[in-house]
């Protein structure tokens, strides 16, 4: 039984999604049937221990899974199209367009001998027709902005309006839109001089503002769906916040969905509508960020909120979850939860369990729920 | 101690670029290289104005004639003269000054060394990087083909190119170029591997960039300086194996304005007339030492992790 999760639009939907990596060691079934889907506009927490499978899910979206993964099974629908059987081409221009991805650590995910300016304006240069529309509209808006309509300002929009027309532009024009363009987004993740910033190579900025840059290469493409696989994990925690502050405003100015892959429930807390949880391979969970955290069902999210240190709580005790992390080669039968589990009974090793809707719009794989 | 330089001191590329000539500047040895290898460059090209460059082949009699007639017999005045004003180095068998054929053949020795190592450089990342990048049957065909090449003596498969191509120099820079491609290469190919598992990569990617964009604009700018430093290492190595195949007589004429070539001229007089092997000699050790030399500054001026 398919759990029907969405109401609202869903822009990204995976179904069923298996992945298997192949090792000397035996085949790890990392991924076992995940079931998500993004709503359009939302923020959506992707929270696990490590080696959960948030960031292999996110790769197999992104379609950047290791030569040794196969997918065994499943759907991933990015805007009414199955990326997983899409030619090479298309699935090209999807990433181009339609999905980006924010990466943990920026500055190794920087190319270190180029400007901060080349590698975002090249993105755009590689297939001008695609932003085309972009670059044109940025522009008009901004001469808009101005308030002035006369003289070479009205020019300029006459021929900005012939471009979009004809849909296609010399090579300066593209690249003097393209910049003009760049410096409005890198403007909107609060980037102080982009213009200077442009000239700039990587190593000449601060962690926070790489990640900035990194957040803007993403804007650029004015993706649908927006990875953010552990966005903040490589900062400090200062920067983090800054960074977690620019997520929350940008999440009204742009309409993208955000799916952000962490395994800090304070962030997810910070800014998520929806969390889902994910343990072994499977999501186990999904609510929305308020209902999860008052009211958690699945036993391993119940655990996962019982660890965090609080300062308000009476005890000093934390709470653990007995056991450790299964060995994905050789997967627990039926819920991979059940060895752990303080409240497995005779069915857990039978079955997995599905997500079903215990209350409009929390989902939870369990046994102890429903039916 | 105010005004020492750091690395970070000012930011900015002029800052570094500034620090990387102090770098430069602080070793002795390598400023020695610099000033040797630019100072050849300049040699070379300045020649034309020092001495013309049809100067080697302007006295009677032509080199065609040379097999008939014993050198013996030749009655040339200035043959053998020893130093002076008009000869600084003296004047060798054909009555030439040795040190105006010096200056006529270092721009020889060094378009030869510069065209080989760029053509090896250009192949080599080239050919290595594709290797690299795509793996598998590219890889295993394009280094299966290096290995074919290393496998042959490199001076042999020169001499064998030379002999049955004809000795010219367009045939000899082959010749080199044959044997030292396979180098680079392996070189690039080593580089691009471990580059392109880097995480921009992957970045890049998933941003739906091709692979020819990623290898060239990305990674092959990332790996190219260890490509740029054996390449002026190896200048001084052209050098030498060129004026090696010279002297054991692979000249398109025995007269070419070559430094292996005049040593080889100058060995059969190396007790009547020891100049005429000296002076080549040590201009071909100064100039490959010089290189070498700029070979090794540059390792390490650009290494950043020498830039603590």
């Amino acid at each position: 039984m398919k759990a029907r999760q969405s109401e609202a639009e869903a822009v990204l939907e995976i179904s069923d999604l298996k992945v298997t990596f192949h090792t000397y060691a035996g085949d790890v079934k990392a991924l076992n049937g995940v079931d998500l889907s993004v709503r359009k506009g939302e923020v959506l927490g992707l929270v696990g221990e490590s080696g959960c499978g948030k960031s292999v899910t996110s790769l197999a979206v992104a379609g950047l899974l290791p030569p040794n993964a196969e997918l065994v099974g499943g759907k991933i629908l990015l805007g009414g199209a199955d990326l997983l059987h899409i030619s090479k081409e298309d699935l090209r221009k999807k990433r181009l367009t339609e999905l980006a991805m924010v990466f943990q650590d920026p500055m190794t995910y920087l190319n270190p001998v180029l400007t901060v300016g080349s590698q975002i304006m090249e993105i755009i240069t590689q297939e001008p027709r695609v932003f085309l529309p972009a670059l044109v509209g940025n522009r008009i808006a901004e001469i808009d902005a101005t308030g002035k309509n006369d003289g070479e300002l009205a020019e300029e929009k006459q021929k900005l309006l012939e471009i979009s027309k004809a849909g296609r532009a010399g090579r300066r024009d593209v690249e003097r839109l393209a910049r003009a363009y760049v410096v409005s987004v890198l403007r909107s993740v609060r980037l102080p001089l982009p213009e200077k910033i442009l000239q700039m190579f990587p190593f000449e900025l601060s962690g926070g503002m790489r990640q900035r840059v990194m957040i803007a290469m993403a804007l650029v493409r004015k993706p649908r769906v927006l990875l953010a696989d552990e966005m903040t994990t490589a900062l400090d925690v200062t920067v983090q916040a800054q960074i977690l502050q620019l997520l929350r405003e940008l999440r009204n100015e742009i309409d993208a969905s955000i799916v952000l892959i962490t395994h800090d429930l304070a962030v997810v807390a910070e800014v998520c509508d929806r969390v889902a949880v994910m343990y072994a391979g499977n999501i186990v969970e999904v609510a929305d960020v308020e209902e999860l955290f008052v009211n958690p069902l699945h036993p391993y999210t119940r655990g996962l909120l019982g660890s965090i240190p609080r300062v308000d709580s009476a005890s000093p005790q934390q709470t653990s979850i007995g056991g450790s992390v299964p060995n994905l080669i050789f997967p627990p039968p039926g819920c991979r939860f059940n060895p752990r589990c303080p409240k497995a009974f005779e069915r857990c090793p039978l079955t997995k369990p599905n997500l079903i809707e215990t209350k409009p719009g929390h989902f939870v794989a369990c046994f102890l729920y429903g039916e | 101690m105010a005004e020492k330089p750091g690395p970070r001191s000012s930011g900015g590329r002029w800052a570094d670029a500034r620090y990387m000539l102090h770098l430069f500047r602080q070793n002795p040895i390598v400023l020695a290289g610099g000033v040797i290898s630019v100072g050849s460059v300049l040699i070379a090209l300045l020649s034309p104005l020092i001495v013309s460059s049809s100067y080697w082949n302007q006295i009677f009699p032509s080199s065609s004639l040379c097999w008939n007639n014993p050198i013996i017999d030749w009655h040339i005045a200035n043959a053998f003269n020893c130093g002076g004003s008009v000869y600084p180095l003296g004047t060798d068998l054909y009555g030439r000054g040795l040190l105006q054929m010096i200056v006529v053949a270092i721009p020889v020795d060094l378009l030869i060394a510069f065209e080989v190592v760029a053509s090896a450089l250009i192949i080599g990342t080239v050919f290595g990087g594709v290797a690299a990048y795509l793996g598998g049957v590219v890889d295993e065909i394009i280094l299966r083909v290096t290995d074919i090449f290393l496998a042959v003596p490199g001076i042999l498969l020169a001499i064998v190119l030379l002999v049955v191509l004809g000795r010219t120099i367009p045939v000899l820079t082959a010749a080199v170029l044959i044997t030292w491609w396979p180098f680079y290469v392996r070189l690039a190919r080593a580089q691009v591997l471990s580059e392109k598992e880097k995480l921009y990569v992957e970045r890049l990617r998933s941003s739906g960039a091709g692979g020819t964009r990623i290898l060239f604009r990305h990674i092959i700018p990332n790996t190219i300086y260890p490509l740029l430093i054996q390449g002026t290492l190896d200048i001084g190595s052209v050098i030498l194996t060129v004026s090696a195949l010279m002297f054991i007589g692979l000249t398109p004429d025995p007269k070419y304005p070559e430094l292996g070539n005049l040593a080889k001229q100058g060995i059969q007089y190396i007790f009547t007339a020891p100049w005429l092997i000296i002076f080549p000699g040590v201009t071909l050790l100064i100039i490959s030492v010089g290189f070498n030399l700029l070979g090794d500054g540059i390792r390490d001026v650009f290494d950043p992790r020498l830039r603590r």
